[in-house]
C-alpha cells in the first residue's frame, strides 16, 4: 500500500510547502502577485457581467424616470454648489486664524476612487482588494474611507491591484476618539466574526462616560489615520478587568459587507 | 514514469485543475453565501476527494499545490499554507480507496464533510503555530459546520458533474472484452 512513489509525491508536495512558507516577505509579494494575474481576465469577464444588469436597466428607463432624475440631481447639485461656498469661506476664515495664531496649515488630502474587486475567501481574515496599484502612486498604510467612514488601511500593494485591511480585523488597529464632553480615547480592534458591522473599541478609561449614540472617529495618533474620519456609533460599554478600563461596541457607518467602491486617502 | 506524469487521458487533471481555479474564483468574488450563510465557503476539500478517488496521484500533488497557491494568492494566508491540508485530506483517501464504495452518494456525503471540516481546521492549526492574529470567536464554529455541510451537500453534485465532464470530453478507457482465443473450449467430436 505505501509504495515508493506514494512517498515521493507525499515529500515534493511538503516540500513545495515548506519553500513557499519559507520564502521571504518580497519574493512571496511577488509570487502572489504574479500568480493573481492569472485571474485577471475573469475579473474583467465578472466586472462587465456585473455592469451588463445596469446597462440594460439604464436603456429601458422611461423618459419620465430620466426627467425626474435630472430634477433631483439638479437639485442636489445647487445644494452642493452652496454648501461649496460656504466650505470655502469656513477654509478661508480657518486660515486667518491659523495664520494669527501661528499655528500650522494642514496639507488637505486627496482622495483617488478605488472598485472592490474581491473579498477574502478565508473567513478568518477581513480584507478585499482593490483595482488601484503603485502605477496609481498608492503605498502601504495608506487610509481607506466610504462617504459613511472609516473602512480600513492598504496593506499590501502590486503594481495593479492593492490588499485593504477592513477595520475589525485583528491586523487593522485604530486609535478612535468619542465624541463627548471627556473626548475618551480608545483603540479599535477585532470585530465579531459573523457580524462585520460591529467592533470593538478598548482600552477606555475607566471614567469613560459612554453613552450609546455617541460618534467615534479616528483621533489622528499613530500616524496612519488623519483625525476626525467618522468611524461608527456606541452601541454599548461595560467594565472590564474589574474596572481597570473599559470597553465598548461601536456600530460601523461603513457597510463592510457590501462594499462596492471606496476612496483611497493620499496625503 | 513520463506515462504516470503525462498520461494519455489527460483531460481528467486538466479540468480538475481548472475546476479548482474557478472554485478559488468563486469564492472569491461571490458574496452571496457569506449574507445568507455568515460563511464562504470552500469548495477545494470536495475537488481534493473526487481527485483522490478518481484520479492519480500526480492530480492529486498537482491539486494540493496549485489549489493552495490560488487560494492563498487570493487571500491575507501566507503563501503556501493550503497546501498540507489538502495533501493531508488527499493522500489518506487515496491510499484506501479501494476500500470506500465512492459510487455511493452518501459515502461522498461523508467524506466531502470530514474533508471540509479537517481542511479549515489544518489551515487554522497551521497559522495559530505560526504565531498570526485571526479573527476568531464563537461564531468561527458556526462558520466551520456552514463549511462542513455545504461541503458535504456539495461533494455529490461534483462527482456528477465531473463524471458527466469525463464521459463528455474525456476518452473512454478501452473495455477489454472477455472473450479470449487462447481461453475458448474447443468442441469437437475429433479425439484429442
Amino acid at each position: 500500500m505505501f509504495k515508493q512513489k506514494n512517498y515521493l509525491a507525499l515529500g515534493a508536495v511538503v516540500l513545495v510547502a515548506i519553500i513557499l512558507l519559507s520564502l521571504p516577505s518580497r519574493a512571496t509579494a511577488r509570487l502572489k502577485l504574479s500568480v493573481g494575474s492569472w485571474f485577471l481576465p475573469l475579473f474583467g469577464l465578472a466586472g462587465a457581467a456585473q455592469q451588463l444588469p445596469a446597462d440594460l436597466a439604464d436603456s429601458v428607463l422611461t423618459r419620465h424616470e430620466l426627467l425626474h432624475q435630472v430634477d433631483t440631481l439638479r437639485r442636489e447639485n445647487q445644494q452642493l454648489r452652496s454648501q461649496a461656498v460656504q466650505g470655502v469661506a469656513i477654509a478661508r476664515e480657518n486660515d486667518q486664524l491659523r495664520a494669527l495664531f501661528n499655528w500650522q496649515r494642514q496639507s488637505p488630502w486627496r482622495l483617488k476612487l478605488a472598485n472592490v474587486v474581491m473579498r477574502d475567501p478565508a473567513n478568518w481574515w477581513r480584507t478585499v482588494q482593490i483595482d488601484l496599484g503603485t502605477r496609481d502612486g498608492l503605498r502601504e498604510n495608506l487610509p481607506v474611507i466610504t462617504d459613511a467612514g472609516l473602512v480600513g488601511r492598504v496593506s499590501s500593494v502590486s503594481q495593479t491591484r492593492a490588499q485593504v485591511i477592513l477595520v475589525g480585523d485583528p491586523n487593522c488597529r485604530v486609535s478612535a476618539l468619542v465624541e463627548n464632553a471627556s473626548r475618551d480615547m480608545g483603540v479599535l480592534l477585532a470585530g465579531g466574526t459573523l457580524d462585520t458591522s460591529l467592533v470593538e473599541l478598548t482600552y477606555l478609561a475607566s471614567s469613560a462616560n459612554l453613552k450609546p449614540g455617541q460618534s467615534v472617529i479616528t483621533s489622528g495618533l499613530g500616524g496612519i489615520f488623519p483625525k476626525g474620519i467618522p468611524i461608527g456609533q456606541v452601541v454599548d460599554s461595560r467594565s472590564v478587568e474589574y474596572g481597570l478600563y473599559t470597553d465598548a461596541r461601536v456600530k460601523l457607518n461603513a457597510n463592510l459587507g457590501s462594499l462596492e467602491q471606496v476612496w483611497v486617502l493620499f496625503p | 514514469m513520463l506515462n504516470v506524469l503525462f498520461p494519455v487521458n489527460f483531460f481528467q487533471p486538466i479540468l480538475i485543475l481548472a475546476c479548482a481555479f474557478l472554485a478559488v474564483f468563486g469564492e472569491a468574488t461571490l458574496a452571496a453565501p457569506r449574507h445568507l450563510l455568515g460563511a464562504q465557503v470552500d469548495l477545494l476539500p470536495a475537488l481534493m476527494v473526487y481527485a483522490a478517488l478518481n484520479a492519480g496521484l500526480p492530480t492529486i500533488a498537482l491539486l494540493a499545490v496549485f489549489g493552495g497557491v490560488w487560494f492563498d494568492t487570493l487571500s491575507a494566508n501566507p503563501l503556501g499554507i493550503s497546501i498540507l491540508p489538502l495533501a493531508v485530506i488527499g493522500w489518506p483517501i487515496y491510499l484506501r480507496r479501494d476500500l470506500i464504495l465512492h459510487d455511493l452518494p452518501f459515502a461522498q456525503f461523508v467524506l466531502g464533510a470530514a474533508a471540509s471540516a479537517a481542511a479549515p481546521a489544518l489551515t487554522l492549526l497551521l497559522l495559530l503555530s505560526g504565531g498570526k492574529e485571526l479573527l476568531l470567536g464563537w461564531g468561527t464554529l458556526w462558520q466551520w459546520i456552514v463549511m462542513a455541510a455545504v461541503g458535504a451537500v456539495a461533494t455529490p453534485f461534483i462527482f456528477s458533474l465531473m463524471d458527466a465532464c469525463n464521459r463528455a470530453l474525456g476518452y473512454q478507457e478501452r473495455v477489454e472484452p472477455g472473450f479470449r482465443l487462447d481461453r475458448e473450449i474447443q468442441r469437437s467430436r475429433k479425439k484429442l
